[in-house]
């Protein structure tokens, strides 16, 4: 047998065993998608085209009248479509420019630090941080304060505000570590290049810095505004049940009204608009930071 | 001469922190000249350059450009522009709007068509017309190159600055841009200022190169002087390949001096500072200055360890006892087949003027010099 057939042979055997360990590998966490995510997804598709059985629950049926249904909870959608890129745009606005001095301002030696800072309250659950701002917006709080310098009947708890509060509170370090991260790479001679041809700072600024930081602003202002569509905690504790997010109807449909079918064409249009967020803010990414492409899906 | 310099340095000093990285530069660099800043890294060359390009302000001293004095002036405001170091290039804009980029930040405004017109005119002068739509990443290292040449040089900079622009392209590439940054300079008539820590790339391309030690200029001179006539040991040693041989002052007679190498030999010297008897002394020759003969005739004698032949040319490693082993150029000449082979015993002779003695000190003499003031006259 020639040499080089004999090389083919062993190349081939080669790369089976290295298909049969990619396999191996990928196996897992296959297994847990397909029976986590996959398969309750598709129930959820079924569920959602059909009928709500008298005692509760889902009874087999074919029909869109749940999605025809939708408008029922238009106040919830309207809350959410709102709220929600409402929330990650303030998100934003906090966060670049504390990014901004992370990566390009702060001297090297504080930066892991005040990283360090930013990601310290993640340790604490999401839920107690919450209740804490309910009290610190609640009667007793900066309402009660403002009382004795003569700001009465002030409320701040339980209005959409309180819930925007919360949600940048809550989401401002999702937003700010991926801007730091494209902050971070940014090369600083690009900058130095800019004034070089004489930009003023400031069309440095937009021209190169903000320009090249667009992929972590995306992928920061998605991550939140998805996390956000599916918000139940924050509306609830801070919105005190007049601010509805879909996340509240969605926990009132199956485990209050026992209405799966409606429940589940509400969670797959959500799930459809969050695509589709997540589609337009890829696009505008990669559109804008020339041929680089942003991995989000 | 009255022209007002287009860079000039007055005792600029700089210091980050206790290291100090420039120290007490004097400079003048008349118009039109192609100057090299060259030496080895950490001599302040990069540190002069970002002066001039306001990216680094002087500790102590005066920069100007145009006899201007540029303090205060931020880089948006100065009439240079900058090649840097692995170009930074836009990766967001195409090769036009790289180019157009300081054009759009000109006020008064350019109109639109006056601004893709000039760009197009820089992008043929580099020889990429047709090359606007492309993207930056599409384009090989000297395209790159030429792309930052064209985006610096459309803004019609008083002074163009260049951070060793060539370190990142191949060797034959390297010689190509060297010859048509030459072209570019002759043909625009501006000031280029090199920065490099390539001998060779400062020799062939430069009209004049200063060279740089420990924050200090060393020398400053056209090409030939410096290789020629080393200001100290320090040049003698980083332009060019050199001899060093060691050895003491055994008399003196004018600008000459008799050095005693330690094998016990006596040869004749030029010297270029003062020296006195029993001095240690080392003596450069420049490799192509040896000439190889027969055993017996020259001053020197030696056995031949070494020969890589280069073709034009061969080099050989010659062992000369008591003194070490000796780097000799020789010219071949085709056909004549009188190369040396290894193990041969040769007799090592040079001209007189070859052999260049200086003071052996521990800084390589580069603090002794009185006069920091140096000045091109052209």
């Amino acid at each position: 047998m020639p040499a080089g057939t004999e090389a083919a042979f062993s190349m081939r055997g080669n790369l089976l065993r290295r298909n049969l360990l990619t396999a191996l590998l990928l196996a897992p966490a296959t297994l847990w998608l397909v029976v986590f995510l996959v398969l309750p997804f598709v129930a959820i598709a079924i569920f959602s085209v059909g009928e709500r059985a008298p005692e509760g629950g889902y009874q087999a049926a074919l029909t869109f009248a749940q999605y025809a249904n939708l408008p029922a909870r238009a106040t919830a959608f309207w809350n959410t479509m709102v709220l929600a890129p409402a929330g990650a745009l303030a998100c934003l606005l906090v966060a670049y420019p504390v990014a901004y001095y992370l990566a390009l301002r702060a001297p090297q030696r504080w930066r892991l630090i005040l990283l360090a800072l930013i990601v310290i309250p993640f340790w604490t659950s999401l839920l107690m941080r919450t209740y804490a701002w309910m009290y610190i917006l609640g009667g007793r709080g900066i309402p009660a304060l403002l009382a004795y310098v003569g700001i009465e009947d002030l409320r701040l708890i339980n209005t959409s505000g309180a819930v925007l509060l919360g949600i940048v509170y809550g989401y401002l370090p999702l937003m700010i570590l991926p801007i730091y991260v494209s902050l971070e790479r940014l090369d600083r001679r690009l900058l130095e290049a800019s004034a070089d041809l004489g930009a003023t700072p400031v069309s440095t600024f937009l021209g190169v810095t903000l320009r090249l930081s667009l992929p972590g602003v995306m992928t920061g202002f998605s991550l939140v505004m998805i996390l956000l569509l599916g918000e139940y905690l924050i509306p609830t504790l801070l919105g005190g049940g007049k601010v509805f997010f879909i996340g509240n109807a969605l926990v009132d449909l199956f485990l209050q009204s026992r209405n799966w079918p409606f429940g589940s064409a509400i969670a797959i249009t959500l799930v459809a608009v969050s695509v589709v967020v997540l589609i337009v803010a890829n696009r505008i990414s990669t559109r804008l930071s020339g041929a680089r492409r942003v991995d989000l899906i | 001469m009255t022209a007002v310099p287009d860079i000039e340095f007055r005792a600029v000093t700089k210091r980050y922190g206790a290291v100090t990285a420039v120290s007490g530069i004097d400079l003048a660099i008349p118009p039109s000249a192609f100057v090299a800043l060259l030496g080895p890294s950490g001599c302040g060359k990069t540190t002069c350059l970002r002066m001039i390009g306001g990216f680094e302000q002087p500790s102590e001293g005066h920069v100007l450009i145009r006899g201007r004095d540029m303090a205060g002036t931020p880089p948006y405001r100065r009439p240079v522009n900058m090649v840097f170091q692995q170009y930074a290039l836009f990766p967001h804009l195409d090769v036009e709007d790289n180019i157009s980029y300081g054009l759009r930040q000109a006020r008064p405004r350019l109109t639109s068509r006056e601004i893709s017109l000039k760009a197009v005119e820089a992008l043929a002068m580099v020889q990429l017309a047709g090359y606007g739509r492309r993207k930056i990443h599409e384009l090989s290292g000297g395209q790159q190159q030429r792309v930052a040449l064209a985006r610096a040089l459309v803004n019609k900079p008083a002074v163009l600055l260049l951070d060793e622009p060539l370190a990142a392209l191949d060797k034959k590439l390297r010689t190509d841009m060297q010859i048509e940054l030459q072209n570019l300079q002759r043909e625009i008539g501006i000031t280029f200022v090199l920065v490099t820590h390539d001998q060779e790339e400062a020799l062939s391309m430069s009209d004049f190169v200063c060279v740089m030690n420990g924050g200090r200029i060393v020398q400053l001179g056209q090409p030939s002087e410096i290789y020629d006539e080393p200001a100290d040991l320090f040049v003698a040693d980083f332009v060019g390949k050199t001899n060093l041989l060691s050895g003491k002052v055994a008399g003196l007679s004018g600008d000459r001096v008799d050095v005693a190498l330690a094998d016990g030999t006596v040869i004749s010297a030029r010297k270029r500072v003062p020296l006195s008897r029993g001095e240690a002394v080392s003596v450069s020759l420049r490799p192509e200055s040896l000439s190889l003969t027969a055993p017996g005739s020259g001053s020197l004698q030696g056995i031949v360890r070494n020969r890589i032949f280069l073709g034009s040319t061969a080099e050989y490693a010659i062992e000369v006892q008591g003194i070490g082993s000796l780097l000799a150029k020789a010219d071949h000449l085709i056909g004549q087949g009188n190369l040396f082979k290894p193990g041969e015993p040769v007799a090592i002779g040079f001209a007189a003027g070859a052999p260049l003695a200086f003071p052996t000190s521990k800084n390589n003499g580069t603090n002794q010099r009185e006069d920091h003031h140096v000045e091109i006259v052209s």
